[in-house]
């Protein structure tokens, strides 16, 4: 049952929002739109809205946090005070450290540290709007604000969350759904090497449900992975298509 | 062992170029005999190997490239260069002065101020030290004026173009000077101002068409039109 004691899923299969059960809601990705950053992206994905800054490889200070063989990566996951129904403080929260630690991690495996040694390459999510599943948006822009910093990669990470609602398996949770459901599991997914490089899980799920729910994860992932390739490669084919026109 | 893009494709990271007995080149890595793109960029096929000639990156030193820098500090025995890299650079005294340097005669900021810019060449880089440049040769040393603007490192060799037919056309039809360095840092020098407007505008087209085909005759076209 919902906050108001409504159903989350109706007798049509149809969820809050009215979308289907491996439905994912509207997602709207840019990439590149701040000057000062290095590479940036920004997504909407449902009522979330987040924006991702990367900048570097660059200069690491202090000077003995950088390593011989490689470049650190920091990230840094923060909301907004205004990003949520009730004021957040602004201090990074016990959530909000965990998250970036996990992002951090997810992002490891694709980044071909080992060419910039001595550097570092940070990367900031500033939530500015939540509804839930935020952290996997947030992955999702990251690796495209990576990737539009010309930081080698070996893949895109994607990123989505599955969960349990009424004893039914749903993708890309809301907030609602989130807090009112039984299960959350986020999957980080990196489509060329096969490899989940995040899963979490809260509220529980029985053997068969974590195979199926980990299978309907990947799916959404790779449909997100489509959207992210598209949206990168979009500012170029438009500013080639806009060369071509005039000829 | 088919080869999976076209020579010019745009391709992102993680896209497959190719599978089988091919050798990946810039910017793209093979694993378990599949060869994927490491960054946005255009595919290139050569003989065997797949690369990808990136659109955006961090420049890289590399000895012998000409840079264009920003002294921001001073140390005992030199400056300390701002070279639009992940590293700063070291330019020593005795590069500049020879022999005849004494530090409680002579102030380093007297010869080069913090806020000037060099024209310098990398004399030494490995991962391990943070690079070493000179101005000991022709053309290198202290900008004395002109504008400096900005391109995406990796897009210099397309400012530069095929045995510098691109710069050489800008300079020949602007009657600028034009000094690109490989850190994605340009001079542009020039008596006619309209001139040095034309040509920083060469500039910016080559940084949002990169990408495209036949951009030496567009800018070509574009110059002799508004000139």
């Amino acid at each position: 049952m919902g906050e108001s004691g409504r159903k989350l899923i109706d007798e049509n299969g149809l969820r809050i929002d009215g979308r289907r059960l491996d439905e994912l809601r509207p997602i709207r990705m840019e990439v590149g739109l701040l000057a000062n950053a290095d590479g940036s992206a920004y997504i909407e994905q449902g009522k979330s809205k987040i924006i991702v800054a990367v900048y570097g490889p660059r200069e690491v200070h202090p000077k003995h946090l950088g390593l011989s063989d490689r470049a650190i990566v920091r990230c840094r996951y923060h909301m907004a005070p205004f990003s949520t129904q009730e004021r957040k403080s602004p201090a990074p929260s016990r959530r909000e450290i965990e998250l970036s630690k996990i992002i951090r991690e997810a992002f490891e495996p694709v980044i071909f540290s080992e060419y910039y040694p001595r550097s570092m390459i940070d990367i900031f999510i500033e939530v500015l709007q939540s509804d839930g599943g935020t952290r996997c948006a947030g992955i999702t822009a990251a690796s495209l604000a990576l990737a539009d910093a010309g930081i080698p990669l070996r893949d895109l990470v994607a990123s989505c969350a599955v969960g349990k609602v009424e004893g039914r398996l749903i993708v890309d949770l809301n907030d609602e759904e989130d807090k009112e459901g039984e299960a959350d599991m986020p999957v980080a997914y990196i489509p060329a090497l096969d490899a989940v490089s995040l899963l979490q899980m809260d509220g529980q799920l029985t053997e068969e449900e974590f195979v199926e729910a980990l299978k309907m994860a990947k799916e959404a992932c790779m449909k997100i992975y489509q959207m992210q390739k598209q949206a990168l490669k979009q500012k170029y084919v438009e500013a080639k298509e806009a060369v071509e026109e005039q000829e | 062992m088919p080869l999976l893009v076209e020579r010019r494709q745009l391709v992102a990271p993680g896209d497959l170029l190719a599978e089988g007995e091919y050798l990946a080149g810039d910017n793209a890595y093979k694993d378990d005999g599949r060869i994927y793109a490491q960054r946005l960029g255009l595919a290139d096929v050569r003989g065997k190997r797949v690369s990808v000639v990136a659109l955006k990156g961090p420049y890289m030193p590399r000895v012998g490239d000409l840079v264009i820098g920003r002294i921001v500090d001073t140390t005992l025995g030199g400056w300390i260069v701002d070279i639009n890299s992940p590293y700063t650079a070291n330019l020593s005294v005795s590069d500049v002065m020879g022999k005849s340097f004494s530090p409680e005669m002579v102030s380093l900021t007297k010869i080069l101020a913090i806020g000037d810019i060099i024209i310098a060449k990398i004399s030494a880089f490995d991962r391990t030290r943070d690079p070493a440049l000179t101005i000991k040769e022709r053309g290198l040393g202290k900008v004395e004026g002109g504008v400096v603007i900005d391109l995406t490192p990796t897009k210099v060799p397309r400012l530069i173009g095929k045995k510098g037919s691109m710069i050489n056309m800008i300079k020949q039809l602007t009657g600028c000077e034009v000094i690109a360095g490989q850190n994605g840092k340009v001079l542009i020098k020039g008596r006619n101002l309209k001139m040095v407007e034309l040509a920083i505008h060469s500039v910016r087209m080559v940084e949002e068409q990169a990408h495209t085909s036949g951009l030496t005759d567009r800018i070509r076209k574009f110059i002799e039109e508004k000139k």
